[in-house]
């Protein structure tokens, strides 16, 4: 306790010294940092804050040193963070890399891919991607059919992703391809990492029912991959593929509570309370009123089913999938009341007649609905809960 | 606030566990009802319940008993709830343990707190008096006449009213029907003069009654805590009710599913097990999403009470709430998922149905948590 108290004291300070004044103001989302060889900085302070980050390790802190990470065990690592929240400072990195692809190496790739990834994806160096879904795989995933064929030295891809998030802003992709056409569908998948540069691969942006989205479809016209960059063995991609996944859901599952990156910082209450009026304090409208609180209510046993979880030490595959399940379906319906409560002032689509938050609500409320459907369907994460946790029969 | 049992905790649950599952599997509480128990609970199975410390769980050491505390008393009741194992728990070791430690002087506690920690005596609390719980709407009068309190009115629904040995009693001595203040709480014996105790028979098939009180007199002594000001004070208890019956709740919800699931596994129609049929898969998926919700909301509000929080309100409604909801839900698809056999007699399925509903009225609904926990919230 005595050396988490002398942690805490060195933290401060470090961040007094090397957070600048600009990060400890709130974020505009044209100033938010991904990284990566083409980002550009609008604010000069957010590339000193994420190399400073970067330098000590901490945009990744519980990753080991000696590949860049902060090195830091889950006591410190809350330490850090609440720092950081005292502060308000900004996040110096949002990454893929970090997030979901970080995690697959340490525990399946080779020294080599450890030493030459992963502090790159540390300090921001490099963005990454995801290659999953394809136009003909969604929910049925194992079933992709970009193919990697075996030329000796290299890998030749051809094929086609979809909803690759920010594909034509990344360096790379982690791509899941097939190097075993004849095997069962599961056991002939591998996971590849491609250089985004290599000539044969190319993006195309996705509009949403939302409007102007960073998904991507990425398209693989005979690229020639290093059989380097095949992490674990071949065929054997699908095991990888399953635990990344639940590195997505975890963090989707947060949207349940924070809104995510559909979060429009508006609370539903105060929306309600704006545009339907007040009463004694109390929105105006009880049946609007009811369904709010009953939300409400829903979310603060959510929130305790999430502490919960770490308090009883990490989470199991199955219970991620039920806060994926849950947490998107609750951010959903967060919106569809938001919207609801804003009458006819909730379906602007430009500015002619409406201000930029009901706008942003708006548009935030379409962009949910794929919130249910990205990282694995509601349906896929009940039938996962159906056969691994209660054990019923396929 | 860590959200996991204690040690103690986990002790006093697998005691309870195993107690239900080798005392009182759901057959005890069948060969009650079709007795007709008078009691609607087996005072030998009490006594046992006695021996091990479970009557004194919130009474503290100076009157012997051992202050666990909700969260202890809690998880007993969760188990028993699996097996619907009725007892005096809740009436007497919770709101009427409470009622006296935290309204009663020293003579009250020396007199009663001891007699509860050693089973001999049971007590109920009369609060409710309308078809819907709301602890402010008390006509029940209590009036000074000389030296004695003369009291009139009528309660209904007393939780082990028909058995108890002790009658407390919410009478207002101010103020208007629907105020909180102007609330005061009297402790009597069950052979008062003046009180009419009706036993009523309810689907659950436990132990409540419907009091007619008439010109009860009363010594000033019979009267718990300051008059008129005991509004806040019975909220209080009633949340540690609310608490204690939520996690009884749950207990029924989880061995409702448990068991409706085993039955989705075994169950064949169309040459398959039904389990493997989607349409069920999902709707078993959702109910395990609800009692995850559930187990969470109770084991807050659980830690909120023992640690005095000031969440205690706000966790205690969304508790009731959620399980009451959750049992709602599992109770209802517990009798669909198990078809024809789902509703006869003979299946113990319907028995977790029958107990839900009333539960789930006891000391406030869903709708009444749910507007209670608006108000505190400020929405």
């Amino acid at each position: 306790m005595e050396n988490l108290e002398l942690f805490k004291k060195e933290v401060r300070e470090w961040l007094e010294e090397n957070c600048p004044p600009s990060i400890r103001t709130p974020l505009v989302p044209e100033e938010e940092v991904w990284g990566g060889r083409n980002a550009e900085y609008i604010n000069p302070e957010s590339k000193l804050w994420l190399d400073r980050m970067g330098e000590k390790g901490w945009t990744a802190p519980q990753l080991p040193k000696e590949y860049g990470g902060g090195g830091l065990n889950r006591d410190e690592t809350k330490v850090l963070h609440q720092e950081l929240f005292r502060i308000k400072a900004r996040p110096a990195l949002n990454s893929f890399g970090i997030w979901m692809l970080a995690p697959c190496i340490i525990e399946f790739g080779n020294e080599e891919q450890k030493r030459e990834h992963l502090p790159k994806i540390i300090k921001g160096e490099i963005r990454w991607c995801q290659g999953y879904s394809e136009p003909g795989s969604g929910s049925d995933l194992a079933s992709l059919s970009t193919k990697a064929e075996d030329k000796g030295e290299n890998f030749l891809v051809n094929g086609q992703k979809v909803w690759t998030s920010y594909a034509d802003k990344a360096d790379w992709i982690f791509a899941l391809v097939r190097t075993g056409p004849k095997e069962p569908k599961h056991n002939g998948i591998s996971f590849l990492l491609i250089d985004m540069a290599t000539k044969g691969v190319s993006t195309k942006p996705i509009a949403l029912i939302s409007g102007k989205s960073p998904f991507c479809e990425t398209f693989f016209d005979n690229v020639e991959v290093p059989k380097k960059n095949l992490v674990g063995a071949e065929n054997s991609g699908w095991t990888i593929a399953k635990k990344l996944l639940q590195h997505e859901r975890n963090f989707i599952s947060n949207f349940g509570l924070t809104g995510g990156e559909t979060s429009s910082g508006a609370d539903v209450v105060n929306i309600a309370k704006k545009y339907l009026g007040e009463d004694n304090g109390k929105i105006a409208h009880p049946a609007h009123r009811d369904s709010i609180t009953e939300h409400k209510m829903k979310e603060h046993a959510f929130g305790l089913t999430l502490q919960r979880a770490g308090d009883e030490g990490g989470k199991a595959s199955a219970t991620s999938s039920m806060f994926k399940y849950y947490g998107t379906e609750h951010n959903k319906n967060r919106y569809e009341l938001m919207i609801a409560s804003m009458g006819n002032k909730g379906l602007g689509w430009t500015n002619e007649g409406f201000s930029d938050d009901e706008q942003a609500i708006t548009k935030a409320w379409l962009r949910t609905k794929a919130n249910s459907i990205e990282g694995g369907t509601s349906e896929v994460q009940l039938n996962v809960i159906s056969r691994r946790v209660l054990d019923l029969p396929n | 606030m860590k959200l996991i049992l204690s040690e103690e905790q986990q002790f006093l649950k697998n005691t309870a566990q195993n107690f239900a599952k080798e005392k009182t599997p759901v057959k005890h509480f069948r060969e009650l009802r079709d007795n007709k128990e008078a009691l609607c609970w087996d005072s030998n199975i009490w006594k046992e319940m006695v021996e091990l410390g479970w009557s004194g769980i919130l009474i503290p050491e100076d009157f012997g008993g051992s202050d666990f505390g909700i969260g202890g008393i809690s998880v007993i009741m969760q188990e028993l709830g699996k097996t619907l194992t009725p007892s005096p728990l809740l009436a007497t070791s919770v709101l009427g343990a409470s009622t006296i430690s935290m309204l009663g002087n020293k003579d009250h506690k020396s007199e009663y707190l001891p007699k509860i920690v050693s089973g001999k005596i049971t007590t109920a609390l009369a609060i409710d008096e309308g078809s819907h719980h709301n602890p402010f709407n008390v006509e029940t009068s209590a009036k000074l006449e000389g030296d004695k309190w003369v009291l009139n009115g009528k309660k209904v629904f007393v939780v082990d009213g028909a058995s108890a040995d002790i009658i407390l009693i919410v009478a207002r001595t101010s103020g208007k029907n629907g105020d909180s203040n102007g609330l005061s709480v009297f402790i009597t014996n069950k052979n008062s003069k003046g009180l009419d105790i009706s036993k009523i028979s309810t689907a659950d098939s436990r132990n409540y009654a419907n009091i007619d009180i008439s010109n009860l007199k009363l010594d000033q002594s019979s009267l718990l805590g300051e008059k008129d000001t005991s509004g806040e004070i019975i909220e209080k208890i009633l949340d540690l009710g609310r608490i204690a019956i939520s996690a009884e709740m749950l207990g029924n919800t989880e061995e409702a599913f448990e068991v409706t699931v085993n039955y989705l596994k075994e169950r064949k129609q169309f040459g398959v097990t039904i389990g493997s049929f989607q349409a069920l898969q999902h709707r078993a998926a959702k109910m395990f999403c609800e009692i995850e919700l559930t187990r969470s909301a109770v084991l807050a509000a659980m830690h909120a009470a023992d640690e005095n929080s000031n969440e205690l309100e706000r966790l205690a409604s969304l508790a009731k709430f959620q399980s009451g909801e959750t049992l709602h839900l599992v109770s209802n698809e517990a009798i669909q998922m198990h078809g024809g056999i789902g509703v006869t007699d003979e299946h113990d399925i319907g028995f977790y149905l029958k107990r839900a509903r009333v539960a789930e009225q006891l000391f406030g609904t869903c709708e009444y948590h749910q507007e209670r926990y608006a108000n505190i919230s400020g929405f």
